[in-house]
């Protein structure tokens, strides 16, 4: 693995290796002194053109606990904003003797790209409506915390799939690891085609909450009610949101789940975020976790996985 | 026959709408052809041994970015890449900047045209800077010898507006070319709305967007009866409806790109912005049909719509990234590798079917034959070349063929007499 730009590229095999090396990144993660030298010299570098703290968090803490130096790529300061081309941009932060670049942009396709102008690691850490790769992995793990694996469990993942790159990754990870995938959406936030997705679809999520193993919440944007999408996000919650009384018809043993940021009160009730039930904190937790293992994989010595930050405990 | 010859194409094979023979054509100094036939000589030979030679090029679809993109193409270098394409005729399109919407502006471009190794004919718009709010001032243009017009990079939204353009083109005798996308079904899409734009993360198009104004502008055609010209058809639904206008009776004209038969939207799986233009490339199932459409004659002519694109452009994001590509040193050769036809039915595609849909079939797609003016194309058939986008004379690099191995290579181009091809190399 040279670049992590797609859930697809990988084998279920690979997926599995990444989640049991998460494994120890979340041990190291409860360290007292959290930090292991495993990329130490090595440069990562956060190309975000899109506004997202938490990922951007989440790369930087994991590639610090691994000792690799970081760097931010901030667009508001950017040439960017003086036109200059991607490409230029790319070359002009290689240049600078990097070994990774976490990217984030609005536009699908944007790692893809810059796969083939640089040398350096690309990671992709959300493109357009396209992939989030490390988002499904750590909800993978997540799942696999809590249910011991995803063979044979029922996953629902309601709301914006149209426009979720959360979805098409975790809809990839989530079949390619045994999961059943049921997309629960109004036919206007359902993806083209459709029908050629490893899913099934409802529009009836009153129907679904009782059979399944895990709801997955997507968010709900509020530009959408100006798409004429929905009619209202009030219409939406009613018929769409995770609310308290469906909540309360889940398998006990069932999951919520959500990418955050939230919006209680639209997609998903106030308390249900909080309930025992819901694994959201524990999302963002592994995020940590999820990506040390994937800068390890793609920037460590590449032998012996397991033994660098062993030495260093 | 009072001129002097000057050059003699020798050895070829006579290609043209009366038929296909064998014979050597004398080019005299006027200008015109002056003797065809077996064994002749002149003072100079370009020879034409395995070759076809065929009425010079038309294309009705050529994006000169001048002026206002003179870093992107000039009418100069735009009309060297259609000699070398075999063209001696290509029809400007109006979207530049300022749009050709006035008389001055079609001056502009006529007037650079005639340094231009082809002729260089120019569209007007029909709205104003394609604004889709009110008319061009289509007499003055026409006055000025413009014969089409277009919005082209846009369709007319209105459809009022569009009615009323319809009826007004007819009292001036001169042809509505419509590039058709209904720009609300489009909105925010980059790429054709499939399973592949969806697996992609890319908002689509809908082939129904082109549809939709296909539709209409049929409708329009028969309650104004104006002649409407269908660019850049991609679909299956749009060429079953040109089928049907044609059949009844409708003065409908259609053209398809040699992309649109060439490529599909698969193609974009790689987020190359060199695989981006509108209308955007369609599935398997559109490209057999742009086939079919040509080989059953639906589709009237085969047009490029050269669309150059500096490099940094093309060094975006896909969502950001304009669209187009070049077309015109590449049409001759995919329309012979990938569609299934004779070669007389190919140049016919490329010469006399376009000439008469903008009306310069007075000087071009005319017979090989003494008397006609000597605007001719020389190829070989069989030469296969690798395309390389450094190797064309655009000043932009966008071809979405670079590596493709391709079959049939200009060898000379002859424009009023004058060659602007010689072996492949423009007459500089």
């Amino acid at each position: 693995m040279t670049d992590l730009l797609s859930i697809s590229d990988l084998e279920r095999s690979e997926v599995e290796q990444l989640l049991d090396l998460t494994d120890h990144f979340v041990e190291v993660s409860a360290r007292p002194i959290p930090k292991v030298p495993a990329l130490r010299g090595k440069t990562v570098v956060s190309l975000f053109y899109e506004d997202s703290t938490r990922t951007r968090l989440s790369f930087e803490t994991a590639a610090k606990r691994l000792s690799a130096d970081t760097m931010n790529f901030s667009v508001s300061t950017s040439s960017v904003s003086k036109g200059e081309s991607l490409r230029d941009t790319a070359l002009a932060i290689e240049a600078m003797g990097i070994d990774c670049i976490v990217v984030r942009h609005r536009s699908a396709g944007v790692p893809w790209q810059l796969t083939h102008w640089l040398n350096s690691a690309v990671i992709n850490a959300g493109d357009g409506w396209h992939e989030h790769p490390t988002q499904a992995l750590l909800d993978c793990y997540t799942l696999r915390q809590r249910r011991g694996s995803l063979d044979g469990l029922r996953i629902a993942i309601v709301g914006d799939v149209k426009h979720s790159r959360v979805a098409r990754s975790d809809i990839t990870a989530f079949t390619r690891l045994g999961a059943e995938v049921v997309v629960v959406a109004p036919p206007t936030l359902l993806p083209p085609a459709i029908e050629t997705y490893p899913v099934t679809v409802s529009h009836d999520l009153d129907a679904v909450i009782p059979t399944v193993d895990a709801v997955y919440v997507l968010r709900m944007q509020q530009e959408r009610m100006t798409e004429a999408l929905l009619p209202s996000l009030r219409e939406y919650t009613a018929t769409y949101g995770l609310t308290n009384e469906r909540a309360e018809r889940l398998d006990d043993d069932a999951v919520v789940m959500h990418p955050g940021p939230m919006n209680r009160g639209v997609e998903i009730e106030g308390d249900v975020a909080d309930l025992e039930r819901s694994v959201i904190v524990d999302q963002v937790r592994n995020g940590v976790a999820v990506r040390m293992a994937v800068l390890f994989l793609l920037l460590g010595s590449g032998s012996d996985l397991l033994a660098v930050p062993e030495a260093e405990a | 026959m009072t001129a002097d010859p000057t050059y003699v194409i020798k050895g070829g094979r006579l290609v043209d709408a009366t038929g296909i023979r064998s014979g050597d054509v004398v080019i005299g100094a006027d200008g015109t052809i002056v003797a065809v036939g077996p064994d002749l000589d002149a003072a100079r030979t370009l020879d034409a041994a395995g070759c076809v030679v065929s009425p010079g090029f038309v294309d009705i679809h050529s994006h000169l970015r001048q002026p206002g993109r003179e870093e992107a193409e000039t009418v100069e270098t735009g009309a060297r890449g259609a000699a070398v394409g075999g063209y001696t005729c290509i029809l400007a399109m109006p979207n530049t900047t300022p749009a050709i919407d006035s008389a001055g502006v079609a001056r502009e471009v006529l007037d650079l045209g005639r340094a231009a190794p082809c002729d260089v004919r120019t569209s007007g718009a029909i709205t104003v800077d394609r604004a889709g709010e009110r008319l061009a001032p289509m007499a003055e243009l026409a006055a000025l010898g413009v014969r089409v017009f277009t919005d082209d990079g846009t369709g007319v939204q209105d459809n009022l507006l569009m009615r009323r353009a319809m009826e007004y083109a007819v009292g001036l005798g001169v042809t509505l070319a419509q590039h058709c996308e209904d720009d609300a079904l489009c909105s925010g899409g980059h790429m054709h709305e499939g399973e592949w734009s969806s697996r992609l993360g890319i908002a689509g198009q809908p082939a129904e967007a082109e549809e939709l104004m296909v539709m209409r502008d049929i409708a329009l055609a028969r309650l104004t009866g104006c002649r409407v010209h269908f660019q850049h058809l991609s679909t299956q639904g749009s060429l079953a409806m040109i089928a049907g206008a044609k059949a009844g009776g409708l003065p409908v004209t259609c053209e398809a790109t040699t992309h649109h038969f060439t490529l599909t939207d698969a193609n974009c799986a790689t987020y190359d912005p060199m695989f981006k233009v509108n209308p955007p490339l369609r599935t398997d199932d559109d490209v057999a049909a742009v086939k079919a459409g040509i080989a059953e004659g639906t589709v009237d002519c085969i047009a490029t719509d050269h669309a150059p694109h500096a490099p940094d452009t093309k060094h975006q994001p896909f969502d950001d990234a304009p669209p187009g590509m070049l077309g015109l040193e590449t049409a001759l050769a995919l329309a012979l590798t990938e569609l299934d036809l004779e070669v007389d039915r190919v140049v016919g595609l490329l010469s006399w079917k376009p000439a008469a849909i903008i009306g310069v079939d007075d000087r071009h797609g005319l017979p090989v034959a003494e008397g006609n003016p000597a605007n001719l194309c020389v190829f070989d058939p069989e030469e296969e070349w690798v395309v390389d986008g450094v190797s064309l004379q655009s000043r932009s690099r966008n071809t979405p063929y670079q590596g493709r191995r391709v079959r049939g290579r200009v060898r000379h181009t002859i424009l009023e007499g004058d060659p602007t091809v010689i072996d492949r190399e423009p007459v500089q």
